[in-house]
């Protein structure tokens, strides 16, 4: 009777735990096929060199590592604020009936291909931006890229955000009421400053969509090798830079692509340990909170948001 | 507290990463020797690969060809002179010609010419450029079309990828020493590049000269027109050979779809596809 029990077990643990060899496979893989020309170049060279000139044997990752950031913070500044703004509205404002129709709108923009982002970016964004008289330029832009990329984040945001704002306490709302506090006072002086850690969370993976996306961003940042002067200059990511070059690289270049994914993976593994790090704090906040016990708050909170992305932070096994 | 027996739940929990720890290396032990293994599967017909320049006229000779079955795969052609030395493929395409280390044990055969052309939208009035023109254009020494007769814009300058054979033939024999400026919008598709400059008024960019289409004008350079004839007479300065790579003897089917190509039959359907047939070329 036991030894079936175990059996299945140990199924159920190999399939698991194949997932985490295969991430172990690649982080591997990457490392081998990548570390080679970093060692070769020189670490400093490749992180801090402004040029990248691959069939000469130039390997500096500078412009596409920032080209990275500044798509990031540029999606960011143009997403957060969105997003933030659309959750507040939705969690706290809305009437459920304009609620019902509004969330799984939201949640459908999640479902759009990236390419579908990039085209209409690419149809619609760069020749109004091109012709515009006082922005000009090719077009191809950061601001370009950036819009396109704060539309792609908004899902994330808004979801995280709805999340961490709903799982405040109501009795923490029917409290700054009770001492006089407008609708507005209490959304900004009680709710937000409680959500707040889960609000990061959002940004932070907002953040990770942001610098993992490809498709649609080399439909419309231009892919130059330079550090951006400008929002109106073109720029390449590091992502772009894989994807625009595997398809004739070899030998060394190839390496210096690959490369190029490990600083993607660090970048990666930073940002949802910082995700996690930020969640974390959300549910110790919330353990301690006295009232925990009573009402429907508690449920809610409790209920934890299947992020869609692959990338989160693992949950634990349970204990067994 | 106990000493010598540590408590159950300390000793289950134990045990069960130590039970962890064994799957997780029996799943690694399983999956690492597949994805290390390379594929070498041994295919029966011809497979070509390489340069994307070359593919959709290959698949046009292996849609036509009768003798047998014909497999195009893309992928550039640094990837082609690669596949065809590894074996995984029994002809590399190239669009450029061979460095010397890539020529060891390779035969090189002439399918066809075609020219890299330099385009700008339909509606610039330059229509000519030198050689030196164009390279101050790439390197950023010339910004504005008004320097090279055109009106007071700035130049959109359109580059394809790094490895992409046709930057390569470019580099080689527009930019020599010369680098492309930095800030130039980069491309790694034919099709794309193209729509760029039919779309913008003040680009200019460089592909095939078989896929340039209406809404961009291909320009003379040094005052040649590029076309059949100048191609064929090598007048062109942009004119390059597309190659077919064999290693050793090639096979008795790889040796057939070969002769097909450069027959007279295979020769006009690359006519008909825009290329310039080795017939024509010959001195």
């Amino acid at each position: 009777m036991r030894l079936p029990e175990r059996v299945i077990e140990r199924m159920l643990l190999a399939a698991a735990l194949s997932s985490v060899a295969g991430l172990t496979l690649i982080a591997l893989y990457i490392a081998r096929e990548g570390l080679p020309v970093v060692f070769d170049a020189g670490v400093g060279t490749f992180l801090a060199s402004g040029t990248w000139a691959p069939t000469r044997g130039e390997y500096g990752l500078l412009p596409m590592i920032a080209g990275s950031a500044v798509l990031t913070v540029g999606a960011l500044a143009l997403g957060l604020p969105l997003g933030l703004g659309c959750a507040i509205t939705l969690a706290e404002l809305a009437p459920p009936r304009v609620r019902a129709i509004l969330k799984p709108t939201i949640e459908l923009l999640a479902g759009i291909p990236s390419v579908v982002y990039g085209f209409i970016g690419m149809e619609v964004l760069v020749p109004v931006i091109r012709d515009t008289p006082w922005l000009g330029g090719p077009g191809y832009s950061v601001l370009a890229a950036s819009i396109v990329l704060a539309v792609m984040v908004l899902p994330t945001v808004i979801g995280i955000s709805i999340d961490a704002i709903e799982a405040v306490p109501r009795t923490y709302r029917e409290g700054a009421r009770a001492l006089g506090a407008t609708q507005w006072q209490t959304i900004t002086g009680v709710v937000l400053p409680a959500a707040r850690s889960g609000i990061v969370a959002a940004a932070i993976l907002g953040m990770g969509r942001a610098v993992g996306e490809t498709m649609a961003v080399i439909m419309v940042a231009g892919n130059a090798v330079q550090l951006p002067g400008s929002l109106l200059d073109p720029v390449r990511t590091l992502t772009t830079n894989i994807a625009l070059e595997m398809g004739y690289a070899s030998g060394a270049h190839a390496q210096a692509l690959f490369a190029t994914g490990i600083v993607l993976f660090v970048i990666i593994m930073a940002l949802n340990a910082l995700a996690g790090l930020a969640r974390g704090q959300v549910r110790e906040r919330l353990r301690v909170t006295p009232d925990s016990r009573s009402g429907a708050a508690p449920k809610r909170k409790r209920r934890e948001r299947v992020v869609p992305d692959a990338r989160g932070p693992m949950p634990p096994l349970a204990g067994a | 507290m106990g000493t010598v027996e540590s408590s159950p739940s300390v000793r289950a929990s134990r045990c069960r990463a130590a039970r962890f720890a064994r799957t997780f290396a029996c799943v690694l032990a399983v999956t690492l020797p597949g994805a290390c293994r390379q594929a070498d599967a041994a295919r029966s017909g011809v497979t070509l690969a390489g340069s994307t320049s070359v593919q959709p006229f290959a698949e046009r000779w292996a849609e036509e060809y009768t003798g047998g079955l014909v497999t195009v795969q893309s992928g550039g052609s640094t990837a082609g002179i690669k596949a065809v030395h590894d074996g995984t493929a029994q002809v590399g395409m190239s669009s450029r010609a061979l460095h010397p280390e890539e020529r060891t044990g390779l035969v090189e055969t002439v399918v066809a010419y075609d020219a890299v052309a330099v385009i700008v939208h339909a509606t610039n009035p330059v229509s000519s450029l030198s050689i030196a023109q164009l390279r101050a254009i790439y390197a950023g020494q010339l910004r504005f079309w008004s320097e090279v007769g055109g009106p007071h814009r700035p130049i959109t300058v359109i580059t394809r990828e790094e490895g992409s054979g046709t930057r390569e033939t470019f580099e080689h024999k527009v930019m020599g020493t010369s680098r492309i400026r930095t800030d130039a919008l980069v491309t790694a598709y034919q099709g794309g590049l193209r729509k760029m400059v039919a779309e913008d008024r003040d680009a200019i960019g460089y592909l095939s000269l078989s896929r340039v289409t209406a809404g961009t004008k291909p320009l003379a350079l040094d005052g040649i027109v590029p076309s059949e004839s100048s191609v064929a007479r090598a007048a062109y300065p942009l004119s390059r050979p597309f190659l077919f790579l064999t290693r050793g003897t090639p096979g008795d089917a790889t040796a057939a779809f070969l002769r097909y190509v450069t027959s007279t039959a295979g020769q006009a359907l690359a006519r008909e596809e825009g290329l310039v047939p080795i017939m024509t070329a010959a001195p």
